[in-house]
């Protein structure tokens, strides 16, 4: 064997053991879903040994609160849809402001911008639960809290990276456009938009899960069972059968991951790479 | 302009306002259902008298720090690998990326404290590999470490902002190093690190204050414990403020661990000067 075929083929072997452990705690999870639960804590094989279907039969049952899988679920999604659109439109257009519009102050609201980037979102709880203590928002059935930032442009991350790609789009289109008749909205709409397609997917498609993932929030601002999301119904239900009914537990994970592991199957043909990367 | 509108009132009422609130609020012994009255520096006073909340400041930063680092230099590495032209690169990127959008969920956190049970499956595979177990959970020495694996697993993003640098560096340099004489790995420190140390560098600062708010992971594995081993700062900030209900405390915390990452990100940006080589000041960060 030659030499560059050696060394591809050692990268090949060092890439399908990374590879190995990255996706072993969800081939764990997957099969230990289908074991009875004292086969969980005793086998080191990937497969079940005598496969049962338990843990995901009872998974849909109730636990006896006013709460169940289902429920949890449209919670989640009624939480992350709005919260997702509203995120694109607000985020946009301050990116569009700050990418192609000079204005008074605005060298100190940059800054600021990218201050709030590197500032704790755990800072903010305190303050911010205050605040929606004294609006009346707390456990709202309209889970404001969590929604009603987001429609104001929250998420400084996804406004810096959206800059930036309006910054690589050349300025001649928006002259052009200008020059047909376009006013500034216009322009945005129908020249900018369309181009940044890949971008807002990605943007979106972060966003949902960060929503979905989100535990602390729905934790401080959600307080009546019914309304939990999916992140608390998980946490609640590891408490209800600690030590007891794993493989349920378990099941119930997997049901949780697998909308975001389809959403991200279906937008990766249209994210582009070098946005997957935009996340803490 | 009209445009920036919503994130400039956004930051005013979401951000700006409550903090400037929760000064002030840092100042009283304001408790959600009692009353309020102006004490002064006691809540600061009482903080750096804590040896909880000091013993939490060190943990939280040595957990950021370790995290941080072993978390890039898994995206690092892996970036490495997969930034030359490979058959089944894509499927090598996406399975490398998958635990990225699962890993911040409660159900990640759930599964990774089923695995390190003490009769977990880590425990039966170092059983099996006739390793020394561990009992992950209960051993004050190990907890922390749970949690650090479980964020060094979703190194994804950080490996994809890296890939695309990486790329990005004109073949020419690194061909032109090889000539020189120069080993892959010295081709690595002094030529293609110092032509993305820039982007490096804010992932370093990014993740560096992200780790400082860790919450989710430590409050749902292990709740604190063993003995306060994974009690990070955000954790004692919750309990102060949502289970005692002790406000005034709780704002007084929270500025503290304000400045706390307020002062890391100077320090960030000061080693940034004599770090990091930009090819164009304007394209930074």
């Amino acid at each position: 064997m030659n030499k560059p075929a050696r060394a591809s083929m050692l990268r090949h072997i060092v890439l399908i053991l990374g590879a190995i452990i990255m996706i072993y705690p969800l081939l764990w999870l997957i099969s230990a879903t289908f074991r009875s639960n004292s086969e969980i804590f005793s086998s080191t094989s990937i497969l079940p040994l005598r496969p049962v279907l338990d843990g995901w039969r009872r998974a849909f049952t109730y636990y006896g609160g006013q709460i169940s899988l289902y429920k949890a679920l449209r919670n989640t999604y009624l939480i992350a849809i709005p919260k997702v659109l509203l995120t694109l439109i607000s985020v946009t257009l301050t990116a569009y402001g700050f990418a192609r519009f000079s204005f008074k102050g605005k060298k100190i609201l940059t800054a600021l911008l990218f201050a709030t980037l590197f500032l704790p979102r755990t800072v903010l709880y305190v303050p911010q639960f205050l605040l929606f203590h004294k609006l009346g928002w707390i456990d709202s059935p309209l889970y404001l809290p969590l929604i009603a930032p987001a429609a104001l442009a929250e998420d400084t991350v996804l406004i810096v990276t959206l800059i930036q790609f309006f910054r690589n789009i050349p300025r001649s289109y928006d002259e052009a456009a200008q020059l047909d008749g376009c006013n500034s909205l216009q322009t945005l709409i129908h020249i900018l938009i369309p181009l940044l397609r890949p971008v807002l997917i990605s943007v979106g498609v972060l966003q949902l899960f960060w929503t979905v993932n989100d535990y602390m929030g729905p934790l401080l601002y959600v307080k009546t069972p019914a309304r939990y999301p999916i992140s608390v119904y998980i946490k609640l239900s590891m408490d209800a059968d600690s030590g007891f009914a794993w493989n349920r537990v378990l099941a119930v994970c997997c049901i949780a991951m697998l909308p975001q592991i389809l959403v991200y199957f279906l937008a990766q043909r249209f994210m582009t790479p070098e946005t997957g990367g935009i996340k803490e | 302009m009209l445009y920036i509108l919503p994130w400039a009132l956004g930051f005013l009422i979401f951000q700006a306002i409550p903090m400037l609130w929760s000064l002030l609020c840092g100042f009283t012994d304001f408790h959600l259902f009692r009353g309020v009255n102006r004490v002064g520096l006691t809540n600061y006073i009482q903080i750096f008298h804590d040896s909880e909340v000091l013993h939490a400041i060190g943990l939280t930063l040595r957990y950021a720090s370790i995290s941080v680092l072993l978390r890039l230099g898994a995206a690092m590495l892996a970036a490495l690998l997969l930034c030359r032209t490979l058959r089944g690169i894509r499927l090598y990127r996406t399975l490398y990326y998958l635990p990225s959008i699962l890993g911040g969920s409660t159900a990640a956190a759930v599964l990774w404290k089923a695995m390190f049970r003490d009769h977990g499956i880590v425990n039966s595979l170092l059983n099996a590999a006739r390793l020394p177990t561990v009992s992950w959970l209960s051993d004050s020495h190990a907890a922390l470490w749970v949690i650090i694996l479980l964020r060094v697993w979703e190194f994804g993003a950080p490996m994809l902002m890296f890939l695309a640098a990486l790329q990005g560096i004109p073949e020419d340099l690194s061909d032109a190093a090889k000539l020189d004489g120069a080993g892959a790995i010295r081709c690595f420190f002094h030529v293609r690190l110092p032509m993305i140390s820039s982007i490096v560098f804010y992932h370093l600062m990014l993740g560096f204050c992200t780790a400082l708010q860790e919450f989710s992971a430590p409050f749902i594995i292990t709740n604190g414990g063993p003995r306060g081993s994974t009690t990070l700062f955000s954790l004692l900030l919750y309990r102060s403020a949502f289970t005692e209900n002790e406000m005034g405390y709780a704002s007084a915390l929270a500025w503290v661990l304000f400045l706390l990452s307020a002062g890391c990100s100077v320090i960030f940006m000061l080693l940034r000067r004599r770090l990091v080589y930009d090819p164009d000041e304007e394209g930074a960060i």
